[in-house]
């Protein structure tokens, strides 16, 4: 399980480097809301990630579809769980962008494991296009993206970090 | 079903004009056109408006209270970039089914400058920067990346579209930079989106272009054949379902489904066509569109581009005006100025950069965005 280490929610609230129990962890989550409607937090305050599959023609969306987009079918959706790694597909480093959005950062395209494709930002790495390598391994992880909605509730979002070369 | 036939087509200089109002920019390229077919508005028996930033505020009606209000249909079509090209095919299709005869079309938009889009979402939350970049300048360097992802083109070969789009603006009054870029200067420029430098990113502007077309009837009975340019083929398409929809927008497989429908019914095929005028709304779209519309095969664009094939002179120029990157690229105007260069040349009207003996040409044009979809439209024009 990769959430709610300290250095992945940027000391903001876990002050240790384990994990919480449950009923403390639900309590912690509670304070978030997911700035995307793929992102959803279980009862237990888990972080995952919503996908549909079409169990005719297979093809997976992130997020929730009640039809199949590729086939049209309207009765084969099935809801499942994204998987948290994947690989980098492609990336941009993007140098300039609307005002108030810190720049140079990662404007990376993931594949997961199992199917599904996501955009996000990768964190962690130097935002330089020459040492971006395509196809390395990466994770999701879960993090306060430091906005707030009215009610003063944090936004948690998913982010892409490397994650180590399988069986290294 | 009748042929369709341009009888009058022209573009106001693309430009910054904030002191005049959307309608009346409209309102000047559907007079040029009127007049390049000597034609009245009382002539015209329908009119399709394509405008993107103001869709919901009738922009053909507010044309018409400009230059004569007939109480004619009109049709406002909003389609992102494709949006002056949709209301030009639209007006294709109704003198196709029969309904009229003389239909005028405008495309015509006010931009503002920097970049597009970035508003925060009604729940306050800013994306940018989370879920990686919704910018245009980004999208696009993705496709441009995805291409050097799988033939290795470089920096410098994206560069280059555009040393020579706006080495071919040089020659046309009406593009807004009319000036020489070498590549030094391209590739130094502030970096955008890697690949996409400044230079490399088509500029926001205002603009305006019309057209009138006709029937084969029209024709014959106004005698316009003089100057007339037949439409060969007018095509659509929206994105078909592709696995990474969700994390980058489509705007190839649009592209050449597109093309295929439209050299199919043309009945010609990329090497019958003389020039191109494809939507380089960033360098890096260039030389993917290259193969997405045939004009050379898979993992050649970056060749195509070191060679001069698509330089004027070679043997598909592409761009001649200037393409987006200098000519601007006033959203809704754009689909309608891409037919009006074609048309210019097929007419041997194009002065210092008129491709010579130059009989088939063809638009391409898509808009689309991350989350949203794509569409795309192919035009095939051909010397009457």
């Amino acid at each position: 399980m990769i959430l709610l280490r300290k250095s992945e929610l940027e000391g903001k609230i876990v002050t240790t480097g384990t994990v919480p129990p449950a009923r403390e962890m639900a309590a912690l989550m509670d304070q978030f809301i997911p700035a995307i409607p793929l992102l959803k937090i279980t009862d237990g305050g888990e972080p995952w990630l919503a996908g549909s599959r079409c169990r005719k023609c297979d093809a997976i969306f992130p997020g929730d579809r009640a039809v199949c987009a590729s086939c049209g079918d309207r009765h084969s959706i099935e809801s499942i769980r994204l998987a948290q790694r994947g690989t980098l597909y492609n990336f941009t480093v993007v140098y300039r962008s609307f005002s108030g959005v810190k720049t140079p950062f990662v404007a990376a395209i993931v594949d997961l494991e199992g199917g599904g494709s996501l955009r996000g930002t990768l964190l962690e790495v130097e935002p330089d296009p020459e040492k971006l390598r395509r196809d390395m391994p990466v994770k999701i992880v879960f993090r306060d993206t430091g906005q707030t909605n009215q009610e003063g509730r944090a936004f948690l979002a998913y982010y892409f970090i490397t994650a180590e070369e399988p069986g290294s | 079903m009748s042929d369709v036939y341009i009888v009058g087509i022209d573009m106001i200089s693309f430009g910054r004009y904030p002191e005049r109002s959307v309608p009346q920019l409209g309102a000047e390229a559907a007079l040029l056109a009127l007049d390049d077919a000597g034609l009245s508005i009382r002539d015209i028996q329908a009119f399709y408006c394509g405008n993107l930033m103001q869709a919901h505020q009738m922009v053909g009606q507010r044309i018409l209270r400009e230059i004569g209000e007939t109480g004619i249909p009109v049709v406002n079509t909003a389609n992102a970039c494709a949006s002056g090209a949709t209301a030009f095919r639209e007006g294709y299709i109704a003198i196709k089914a029969g309904m009229y005869d003389l239909i005028l079309v405008v495309g015509v938009e006010q931009m503002g400058r920097g970049l597009l889009g970035g508003s925060a979402r009604p729940d306050g939350f800013v994306e940018e920067g989370v879920f990686g970049s919704m910018t245009t300048p980004a999208m696009f360097a993705q496709i441009g990346m995805e291409h050097q992802r799988k033939y290795g083109t470089t920096f410098a070969q994206f560069a280059k579209v555009a040393v020579k789009n706006h080495h071919h603006s040089t020659f046309n009054p009406k593009a807004m930079s009319r000036r020489e870029t070498p590549l030094e200067e391209v590739m130094s420029s502030e970096m955008i989106s890697y690949p996409n430098t400044k230079l490399m990113c088509s500029i926001n502007v205002d603009g305006s272009a019309a057209a009138v077309i006709a029937s084969q009837a029209a024709v014959n009975r106004l005698g316009l054949k003089g100057r007339a340019v037949k439409v060969r083929a007018s095509e659509m398409t929206s994105n078909p379902y592709t696995p990474r929809e969700d994390s980058i927008t489509d705007f190839s497989v649009v592209t050449r489904n597109c093309a295929k429908m439209a050299y199919e019914r043309a009945g010609v095929g990329p090497k019958d066509i003389d020039l191109v005028e494809l939507h380089d709304c960033f360098a890096t779209a260039e030389i993917v569109h290259y193969e997405n519309l045939e004009l050379c095969g898979e993992g050649e664009g970056g060749k195509l581009i070191d060679t001069g094939f698509t330089t004027l002179g070679g043997q598909i120029p592409v761009n001649v005006s200037g393409g987006l990157l200098s000519k601007g690229h006033p959203l809704g105007a754009t689909g309608v100025a891409n037919l009006y260069e074609i048309a210019t040349h097929l007419r041997g009207e194009a002065g210092a950069r008129q491709v010579e003996g130059a009989r088939l040409g063809l638009t391409h044009v898509v808009g689309g965005g991350p989350d949203v979809g794509s569409t795309c439209v192919v035009h095939v024009l051909e010397k009457a």
